[in-house]
């Protein structure tokens, strides 16, 4: 995203919901001719419409070198075309009351804006003329690459605890392009040329590598008609089919340690797992049952890490697992936590163990299981209150080349999930030759940290 | 063509507006307690906010007390422990959860709409919120888990130039504390303070209501009675006292080892009920309020690349709250940053917004209100924070009309009468390790001319 909020906005969503039980009753798809896939989901409870387009394209796509690509070429996004100078973009949307921005994960780059419904034919003429008309201009370009590397350490490099996940990433996987920052590496972004934008655009900015999403109070057929309109004209791209880089097999436990100012340690652990993507068909259940492993460890306050961890030991001030269904290639079941006054990182991580035990030991009760797929059945219809939320699973499973159908078959295929299940796929990634465990030790901060301001005042 | 005209579609927007907004629907319980409700029938969810005159601003000595007591609130009550509340709200499919600030502390369910679902989650809700236990065992863990919160904030420089600016700008005034509390308040805090900061804010008169969902006007109302009848009499919270004026500009500079330094520069803002309110809203948004269209994030990052966001805001609180702008930049450019951001403010302030500039916020800010109201989260946050303020029901009616009032006129006025450039709080926070506090000499004329 270009402003304030989280590049990482999407992993740390993760897919903790589900979709409506009934998304084929109110979803509408098309598809142009020049291959852009459209998906419209009607809502009808305010006269307002989020449009959004996801490129299949991200972090992930990018080699070693060439790091942060995907992410500047989302700044440059903004930054004119032959019709429209620089800045053009947000100047109209904003005349128009559009709250519009954009952001780059590792699997893909989504560009937003949620309007009044009516102006949607705006959204789409400036959606359509920057997909294949971008003017990449040098100036422009070199105020881009000291912003993005001023949103670099403002985001990384001075947070500890980002910079201590940076680093984790970078020694869990071995040749992953999971490996790399989204935001890419500094030294990568600061050598990158406006060439390589200009080859980044060319190679996957076309109506046939993007899927256009629109939910609100529309009506589908016009928003096809608009849609074809105006992207109907671009021409498609010969898209290159991404070479596959899947990560080599891991031969041992990981560990690392890093030593930065900071005030409070961390631990991190994460286990190689398949997503719902690089399952075989036969094999998703077990993406399900991980999802669920996630939930009975950190769904809520009743989870089993905040029970057993941060209320019953007291070891923990925090402690949480998470699972990312929707990642495009092989991800992390990955475990965190701070532990508290009076315990060291060792016991913490030591606890997650014993955690992981009796998970492999002892199936989860179906109480436990009751409760949660309570919770994920009401999530169902709370997560319907927001139509950006609805329009990003729907773009994130399409960028990962899965059908939103599969939305649809979610609360079905999670409901199926036995704790025999969850029981097996502890037993069968939460191993450790699949593990890389980080500890994030503090060094000491300058005695500065005091606020009271009479310390440092400056005379003027 | 089939596609409509653009003439057409502005006709369209304004047509579908009236629709658009809520209408607030206001009663009060029998015991007092003031209820917002608007009906949303289409999801099978209700939203609930219980808030409180019991934020930070209460605390007098006990940085942090406010927070505390709400956090502990579903910690355990004589029927459950806090397993067994986390328990049941999960088995219910309901979320419950707290906001604290320095005015309200609010208490929030989202709950499905079956009715054995929603009465059950609300009898725990209404447990939660009146009858906790504030047992000791509870009250370590979250001090605990509050003192590495603010050891947290210490590792962060833009937590710590908030806290610092805050200090500043507030001085003795209660708005001047984290409402977290501070290492040295959080660790003496006894048991008995936080039953008593319970027992006096806790109360009916001292109570308002929000909830909007599927649920009838007569649902709504023997819901929020079921909730309020629960709540003790007591007294409403005392006003908040004024905040001071600024005497004096004032700069301060915290080395800190990291690779950007964080800009806050500003001075006291504006309160809710502030007749200047519409005026410096509008003129804010022009000047660092709404990102890309405003003056700071132009000068700043669009014609110089010196930082990835450059804002500011007002704070509209019981009192004055903030005028705050803002900008992170690398060390060795934190002056040039500095000057460019003092030269559009005084700019700002000295000329008034632009006549052009003036009307794209307008039309920004009105074409832009559907999207305030459009989901149920987003009203019921309104309800509390029209409640709160006692602002007229109205308001998200009239909010339109009210922006589209503002002349430059007014708002150079405005900011001429209320922001002096002559008394502005700076606050720098960063350097590099090494550094001991520097003596910097006050940036005085910008050397940079920000056009």
């Amino acid at each position: 995203m270009r402003v304030i909020h989280t590049i990482l906005l999407c992993c740390a969503l993760g897919w903790s919901g589900i979709a409506s039980a009934n998304l084929a009753d109110s979803v509408y798809e098309y598809r142009l001719d020049n291959g852009l896939k459209i998906i419209v989901k009607v809502d009808r409870r305010a006269p307002v419409a989020v449009s959004q387009i996801w490129y299949r394209v991200g972090a992930s796509y990018e080699t070693t070198g060439n790091t942060g690509l995907s992410h500047m070429l989302e700044h440059m996004m903004f930054k004119g075309t032959e019709k429209h100078g620089p800045g053009e973009f947000s100047r109209l949307m904003s005349e128009n009351g559009a709250s519009e921005n954009a952001f780059t994960g590792v699997d893909y780059t989504s560009y937003f804006q949620q309007l009044e419904s009516s102006r949607l034919a705006l959204s789409f003429e400036l959606e359509a003329d920057r997909m294949r008309n971008l003017n990449l201009l040098q100036e422009e370009f070199d105020k881009e690459q000291q912003v993005v590397l001023e949103e670099r350490r403002n985001r990384t490099d001075d947070d500890p605890m980002s910079a201590f996940s940076e680093r984790f990433r970078a020694t869990a996987y071995v040749n992953s392009p999971y490996r790399n920052p989204i935001i890419g590496w500094q030294t990568d972004i600061e050598q990158l040329t406006l060439a390589d934008l200009t080859q980044w655009y060319q190679q996957w900015y076309a109506p046939n590598n993007a899927t256009l999403v629109v939910v609100g109070d529309v009506d589908p057929e016009q928003v096809y008609e608009l849609a074809k309109h105006y992207f109907g004209v671009l021409k498609p791209s010969p898209v290159t089919v991404l070479k596959p880089r899947p990560e080599v097999p891991q031969l041992g436990t990981k560990r690392l340690q890093v030593k930065l100012p900071a005030k409070l340690p961390v631990l991190k652990m994460g286990y190689k797992v398949p997503s719902l993507a690089t399952a075989k068909p036969e094999d998703r259940w077990e993406t399900y049952a991980l999802e669920i492993l996630a939930e009975v460890l950190d769904g809520d306050d009743s989870a089993r890490l905040s029970k057993h961890l941060i209320r019953g030991e007291e070891l923990a001030v925090s402690a949480g697992a998470g699972y990312d269904i929707t990642a495009r290639l092989t991800t992390l079941f990955s475990f965190s936590g701070i532990p508290a006054e009076g315990h060291t990182v060792a016991e913490l991580e030591h606890a997650f163990y014993t955690e992981i035990e009796q998970l492999k030991a002892t199936p989860v009760t179906p109480e436990e299981l009751t409760r949660i797929k309570n919770q994920l059945r009401a999530n169902e219809v709370y997560e319907s209150d927001s139509m950006f939320y609805q329009g990003m699973r729907i773009g994130m499973m399409e960028t990962i080349g899965l059908e939103w159908e599969l939305l649809d078959a979610y609360l079905d295929n999670i409901s199926a999930v036995t704790p025999e299940q969850i029981q097996a796929v502890a037993q069968k990634y939460l191993r450790d030759e699949y593990l890389t465990v980080g500890v994030l030790e503090p060094l000491p901060l300058p005695q500065t940290a005091s606020v009271n301001p009479a310390d440092h005042m400056v005379t003027e | 063509m089939k596609f409509l005209s653009l003439s057409f579609l502005v006709c369209l927007a304004w047509s579908q507006l009236a629709h658009a907004v809520p209408e607030i629907e206001h009663w009060t319980t029998e015991n007092g307690v003031r209820v917002y409700f608007v009906p949303a029938p289409d999801l099978p969810m209700v939203d609930i906010e219980v808030t409180f005159a019991a934020g930070s601003v209460r605390d007098e000595a006990a940085s942090g007390l406010a927070a505390i007591t709400l956090y502990l609130l579903n910690e355990g009550t004589p029927k459950h422990d806090a397993d067994a509340i986390a328990e049941q709200f999960a088995n219910l499919g309901a979320r419950f959860s707290v906001e604290t600030g320095r005015e309200m502390a609010t208490v929030k369910l989202r709950s499905l709409t079956e009715d054995n679902l929603l009465s059950a989650a609300v009898d725990l809700f209404t447990e939660v919120l009146t009858r906790p236990s504030f047992e000791a065992p509870a009250l370590e863990r979250l001090r605990q888990q509050t003192l590495a919160g603010l050891n947290y904030k210490q590792q962060q420089p833009s937590e710590i130039a908030s806290e610092t600016f805050s200090h500043l700008v507030f001085a003795d005034h209660p708005y001047a504390n984290d409402p977290e509390g501070s290492i040295e308040t959080v660790t003496a805090f006894t048991r008995e303070q936080v039953q008593a900061f319970h027992q006096r804010y806790y109360v009916a008169p001292n109570a308002q209501i929000a909830l909007v969902g599927a649920l009838t006007r007569e649902q709504a109302e023997a819901l929020t009675q079921k909730i309020a009848s629960q709540l003790p009499d007591g007294e409403a919270a005392a006003p908040v006292p004024p905040v001071p004026e600024l005497a004096e500009p004032k700069r301060v500079h915290i080395a800190f080892p990291s690779t950007q330094t964080h800009i806050l520069i500003g001075q006291t803002g504006m309160t809710r009920d502030d007749e200047d309110y519409f005026p410096l809203y509008v003129g804010n948004q022009v000047l660092g309020g709404s990102g890309f269209a405003s003056e700071l994030m132009h000068e700043v990052r669009e014609e110089r690349g010196l930082a990835y966001s450059a804002y500011s805001y007002i704070s509209a609180r019981k009192r004055k709250g903030a005028f705050v702008a803002g900008a992170q930049t690398r060390n060795d450019q934190t002056e040039t940053a500095l000057s460019v951001m003092l030269e559009v403010i005084k700019n700002f302030i000295e000329k008034g917004p632009d006549e052009e500039k003036l009307a794209a916020i307008k039309r920004n800010i009105t074409g832009g209100f559907p999207l305030r109201v459009d989901s149920n989260s987003k009203i019921v946050n309104y309800l509390t924070v029209i409640g709160f303020y006692g602002m007229p029901l109205d308001h998200l009616q009239k909010f339109n009309k009210r922006v589209d009032a503002v002349t430059a006129e007014m708002i150079q006025s405005a900011f001429q009468r209320r922001i002096h450039p002559d008394k502005l709080v700076i606050v720098t926070v960063g350097g590099d390790a090494q550094a001991d506090n520097k003596s910097e000499t006050a940036a005085e004329t910008p050397a940079v001319n920000a056009n």
